[in-house]
């Protein structure tokens, strides 16, 4: 005990903080200048980090305007931001009535649990919570539309966040089962459906979505008598879901050829008939190597519903687009509405890589 | 006392393609009999015993089991798999489910039988395979013997009329051989019928009624172990036990 002690004396700097700024120093030591090119690289990271980091937040912060009711009134060198108090709405809300917001705020707060029952195991009202997520979608439907005494919002109202939002999400948890489908009937060994999944994948793989969103929109509608109009936000969302259905059945496809022939022979040979081993066999294993292809195709997903502003729907993109254009603002706010737009399109894409890893290291069972 | 073979095998001929995988195999099976087929490599021994359980399908001939025809109907292949366990050579367990899960599984769904009076089945032969205690780990961090060993309880659970083993040591490392192969001796006690495509010499004249030697597609020799090891007939067969009872 007694030589113990003697020698924590005698080290320099070691009493207790002493010593956990000796860790510090040597992570610091190890990890960005353990030889001469990773010390060149260190001193070259913080230049750029520096040079790049000190002007932007003298542009967003230090030198930018937040007051002002034109761009105009804008004197300040760097970012104006007063138009985010008038405008903010019409990023997330669009051209929703006002007095409905809470509407669409109760949505979004709906959505936690909802997705937080999909996505989580083991929430305290697990049962309860399940069947509120399947039945979320139609909740949420009732909210933003009305009807049963709530007031009637037409889609042309949607806009802004919200829009990318209902048609991302909707196209994300309709496009996993419906690409899963696919695959599998990809790889059937009836040509039927071989040929029919085949014919589907490649034709809306090969097509940009922008001439799928144009065919819905533009060209159905010449084929429709004209008494039968389906809403436009719905065609945009079912071309949403069936582009990116496409990009996911081939991503699950990858999947399935991933695990060996022998978990489909053990299956098989235990006595389990096809939609027993792919269900309880087969897709879990499948689907937990496919995360990173499937968040993937999720994130890119989300990104492209904004292509809406092709079809004259003002997403987020589009209500900055507006901003600029608008003569009280023109020429002052364009790189702080692209800004903003990014900001909210990282949160989320973001939120979701996050949620892919750890999902991922729950389902790893090798440790 | 039933006299008819619990597998029947007539004329059974095989192709992948242009290669004759299987020719004319004939073989009869009785209740209770344990036979180990052995031969060199693509002698076609493990495609015969796919055969047996679908998991190949044949081109030409018979294969009747429980006197059940292996047709193309769905449902004869169905019932088969019932009466028909399989143990790979790479155990091919189930990765994403525990120990317990990868037994109760078929049970569950196939026999459907709820989940208790599975789980209780399932501890039962993991212990009659020595590793109760492993039943709530995954697969992954079990050894190759264990594994096999879960294996081996997974298709017993269904409580199969034949045993059917396609090399299941032949992945292990050797001090892993005996535990599994020492299951194998205790379930021929218990009066299953088995059908072993092994290498293991030793455990084949122990426990088999029948030695089976194939060399390439056909069965050339069959016999009691006594005979087959003390007496063989065929050139084939003398120059198969040279090479194996070498070493």
């Amino acid at each position: 005990m007694k030589m113990a002690e003697e020698k924590k004396q005698n080290i320099p700097g070691a009493n207790s903080s002493g010593i956990k700024n000796l860790r510090f120093t040597s992570w610091i030591k190890q990890n960005f200048f353990s030889n001469v090119l990773n010390s060149t690289l260190t001193v070259l990271a913080v230049c750029l980090l520096y040079s790049a980091l000190i002007p932007f937040l003298d542009w967003a912060f230090f030198n930018a305007d937040f007051t002002g009711a034109t761009g105009k009134e804008c004197t300040a060198s760097g970012a104006c931001w007063a138009w985010l108090d008038q405008r903010i709405n019409q990023f997330l809300y669009g051209f929703y009535p006002s007095e409905e917001y809470w509407r669409v705020n109760l949505t979004i707060i709906l959505l936690v649990p909802a997705l937080g029952y999909v996505l989580f195991d083991g929430l305290p009202f697990n049962k309860i919570g399940k069947w509120f997520s399947l039945f979320y979608p139609f909740l949420a439907a009732f909210l933003l539309l009305g009807g049963f005494g709530l007031e009637g919002v037409t889609t042309d109202k949607f806009g802004g966040f919200m829009l990318n939002l209902v048609a991302g999400l909707s196209g994300i948890f309709l496009s996993l089962p419906l690409g899963i489908l696919l695959a599998l009937g990809r790889r059937s060994k009836l040509p039927l459906v071989r040929w029919m999944s085949i014919g589907f994948i490649e034709v809306f793989r090969g097509v940009p979505l922008i001439t799928l969103l144009f065919v819905a929109v533009i060209i159905l509608q010449l084929f429709l008598p004209p008494e039968v109009t389906i809403d436009k936000l719905f065609r945009v969302m079912i071309m949403i879901t069936l582009f990116a259905s496409a990009y996911m059945a081939e991503v699950v496809r990858g999947g399935l050829q991933a695990i060996p022939q022998g978990q489909y022979e053990a299956a098989e040979a235990m006595g389990l008939k096809y939609w027993q081993s792919i269900r309880l066999i087969i897709l879990p294993q499948a689907l937990k190597v496919s995360i990173p292809g499937i968040v993937n195709t999720f994130i890119g997903l989300f990104k492209d519903t904004t292509l809406v502003i092709i079809i004259g729907l003002f997403d987020i993109l589009g209500q900055a687009r507006l901003l600029q254009s608008n003569p009280d603002w023109i020429g002052r706010v364009a790189y702080e509405t692209f800004f903003l737009v990014a900001l909210l399109f990282f949160v989320i894409c973001f939120s979701m890589s996050r949620y892919s890893i750890r999902l991922e290291k729950r389902l790893n069972t090798d440790q | 006392m039933n006299d008819s073979p619990v597998i029947k095998i007539q004329s059974l001929n095989k192709w992948f393609g242009n290669f004759h995988v299987l020719k004319d195999i004939d073989l009869e099976i009785m209740k209770g009999e344990k036979i180990v087929v052995c031969g060199p490599s693509g002698s076609g021994k493990s495609t015969l015993i796919r055969c047996i359980n679908r998991l190949e399908e044949h081109q030409n001939g018979q294969i009747i089991v429980n006197e059940i025809e292996l047709t193309n109907d769905l449902k004869n292949i169905d019932d088969i798999r019932k009466e028909v366990g399989m143990v790979f050579q790479s155990f091919n367990l189930f990765p994403h489910l525990t120990v317990l899960d990868n037994c109760t599984l078929a049970l569950q769904w196939v026999r459907k039988m709820p989940k208790k009076d599975a789980e209780t089945t399932a501890m039962a032969y993991l212990e009659r395979v020595q590793i109760p205690e492993q039943a709530n780990k995954f697969p992954g961090q079990l050894s190759g013997g264990q594994q096999q060993r879960v294996a081996i309880a997974r298709s017993l659970c269904m409580k199969p009329e034949i045993m059917l083993f396609d090399e299941p040591t032949s992945a292990l490392d050797p001090e892993m051989i005996k535990e599994v192969l020492d299951v194998m001796v205790n379930l021929a006690e218990t009066g299953m019928t088995m059908l072993v495509v092994t290498h293991e010499m030793g455990f084949a004249s122990r426990v088999a009624d029948r030695i089976i030697f194939m060399d390439e597609g056909e069965i050339i020799e069959q016999n009691s172990p006594k005979e087959f090891f003390e007496n063989p007939q065929n050139e084939r067969t003398k120059l198969f036990l040279s090479q194996i009872l070498a070493h």
